[in-house]
């Protein structure tokens, strides 16, 4: 059983939220993540994230969707069991086409998918923190982890009040 | 916002380098004839086909190829310029003028085109010999005879010109060139005029021309690229040529805006819109590919041999078997692979490697469409090709680069250049 604090605060325009990260980030506070209602443009930026690697596994999942049509096909049709169709060899490598097409877009499609959902650990039984019921509606929520800063909360609370923040609350989550 | 007009210069030393760059075509297009007239290499070939084979059919077939691949281009401008009006596309007002001076090769292309025909079209297109449409010849086809109508009505009277066929080259002209003009016009009166009008009448023009173009190009491109194969048809082939012209001409305007970005011109176009040129370079070649393989697997699969001789002579030959292959590898698995990360249409670096292999790749793919279906056995490549090559992309640019330079880059006033200026892709 641990507890994870965290201090919130809440902002009512993407504008100010945007100014708001810069600052706080250079005054050396850690942000852990902000939610929002709707997509900021640039906020990835601001917050320094690093580029998703998520294309590169989509690409080594399309590889091997077509190393596994290209397996399954030449398998079945020139080993397995050779069959001559319309006068073409037992392996026609352009009738394969369509299916290693299917196979690199259905593999690389799902891969990315479930491989998004594992990094981001979206799972059926997953407890997710709610921090603000209104970062579905109208709020920006900023939270930051008071485990990973070694800055004082009350200073914490002034850096976001006065950077425009509208509240700035505190939630503790308790986990097993 | 910037609001500072920009103009291309087109330097005394640029109009230099194109003319040297056309005077090497000239030098090696006559060396390339000269060769061929003393090596004697193709004579034999010629006999056994019984057909006279001289410099001058390959040559005419060289020329034709560049006809239809430059007029592609400048057509296909136009319909790039059109295309972000009728789609209200915000993000390309900053470059959408380079392919809007593409369509100043379209006079010069229509001349080009009705000339080489009246000089070379015999050699060119086996349905102009007239014994095919005899009944008493022991050349009589009645298969192309069926399709005689198409090319010489109103005149039932086969020895005489193809009417129909020249009529349809220059009422495409004629409409596509009037259609560039009127659009320009009202490009350039934006500039003087600001607000919403000019927009608004290029929107409803743009959409006009789109719906004309789709006819038109499809049938030019069966009238100057498949009725060469008289025999042989293909109901994709609307599809292909366009596929083809379209990606060349994206693979320019991305070549050019970078040779301007280079120049210190076209400030605000950034890396985002590189990105979204660059994805159009690759998906587009995604697309011809597409294209390019749904003509042949049907016609592989189905095996019928009035369709695979299509094939036959330009896969199962040992002159175009190699360039078959080349043109698969420059015009799909090159782009396809060097632009798929994201960084390569960012970054000018690898764009400037790729769209100059795209460009020259679709020539290939042009000469790949032309040439074995005209010359049989007898085609060839070298210096010929090379040389009238060049010279029509000399000229081509020439024309191209001079008519950028008579207004500025892009309108000051473009409604559309507050989004262009905030255009910003992950």
């Amino acid at each position: 059983m641990s507890n994870t604090k965290f201090i919130l605060g809440v902002y009512e325009d993407e504008d100010i939220l945007l100014n708001a990260i810069t600052n706080i980030r250079t005054a050396g506070v850690k942000i852990h993540e902000v939610y929002s209602p709707f997509p900021v443009h640039g906020i990835d930026d601001v917050l320094g994230y690093k580029r998703s690697k998520l294309s590169i596994v989509a690409f080594l999942f399309g590889v091997l969707g077509t190393s596994l049509a290209l397996i399954m096909q030449i398998g079945m049709m020139g080993v397995d069991w050779p069959m001559i169709i319309g006068g073409k060899d037992f392996i026609p490598y352009p009738s394969f086409v369509p299916v290693i097409f299917e196979l690199t877009v259905l593999l690389a499609a799902y891969g990315m998918c479930f491989t998004f959902f594992i990094v981001s650990d979206l799972k059926p039984w997953a407890k997710p923190r709610i921090f603000d019921l209104r970062i579905t509606d109208d709020k920006h929520v900023m939270a930051i982890d008071l485990d990973q800063n070694k800055i004082d909360v009350a200073k914490i609370d002034k850096i976001l009040k006065d950077n425009g923040a509208s509240e700035v609350n505190q939630k503790t989550f308790d986990e097993a | 916002m910037t609001t500072v007009e920009e103009k291309y210069d087109f330097s005394a030393k640029a109009k230099k380098n194109l003319l040297i760059t056309v005077g090497i075509g000239i030098a090696l297009t006559i060396l390339g004839i000269v060769l061929m007239s003393t090596g004697g290499h193709h004579e034999e070939a010629a006999h056994e086909s019984g057909h006279a084979f001289s410099w001058i059919n390959r040559l005419g077939v060289d020329i034709w190829i560049n006809n239809i691949y430059f007029t592609g281009i400048a057509i296909v401008g136009v319909f790039f310029f059109a295309l972000q009006y009728a789609a209200q596309a915000g993000w390309s007002a900053g470059i959408k003028r380079i392919p809007l001076a593409f369509g100043s090769w379209l006079p010069t292309a229509g001349i080009l085109m009705l000339v080489s025909f009246f000089v070379f079209g015999h050699d060119l297109f086996h349905w102009t010999h007239h014994d095919l449409y005899d009944t008493t010849s022991h050349e009589f086809d009645s298969i192309i005879n069926a399709k005689k109508s198409y090319f010489f009505w109103p005149l039932s009277d086969h020895s005489s010109v193809p009417v129909f066929f020249i009529a349809r080259m220059v009422f495409f002209f004629g409409l596509w060139y009037y259609l560039f003009m009127k659009l320009r016009k009202l490009a350039f009166q934006e500039d003087f005029e600001g607000g919403t009008a000019s927009w608004y009448s290029m929107r409803k023009l743009s959409a006009v021309f789109l719906i004309i173009f789709a006819v038109t190009s499809s049938i030019a491109a069966w009238d100057w690229v498949m009725s060469i194969d008289t025999h042989w048809f293909s109901t994709m082939f609307g599809w292909y040529v366009f596929a083809s012209w379209w990606v060349t001409t994206l693979a320019l305007i991305t070549f050019i805006t970078i040779h301007l970005k280079e120049k210190g011109l076209l400030s605000i176009v950034n890396e985002n819109h590189l990105h979204d040129i660059g994805k159009f370079v690759f998906a587009f070649s995604v697309f011809w590919t597409y294209i390019w393989f749904s003509q042949f697997l049907l016609i592989y699969y189905a095996n019928i041999p009035e369709e695979t001789i299509y094939f036959v002579e330009r896969w199962n030959n040992d002159q175009y078997g190699i360039i078959f292959f080349v043109n698969l590898f420059l015009n799909f698995i090159l782009p396809f692979l060097l632009l798929m990360p994201r960084d390569a249409k960012r970054h000018t670096a690898i764009l400037k490697v790729v769209t100059p292999i795209v460009i020259f790749g679709h020539w290939i793919d042009f000469y790949l469409m032309i040439t074995p279906g005209s010359l049989k056995g007898n085609g060839g490549y070298g210096l010929v090709e090379f040389g009238t090559m060049l010279i029509y992309g000399g000229v081509f640019l020439y024309v191209v680069l001079n008519s950028l330079s008579k207004a500025p880059l892009y309108s000051k006033n473009d409604p559309m250049l507050n989004e262009s200026l905030h255009h910003h892709v992950q």
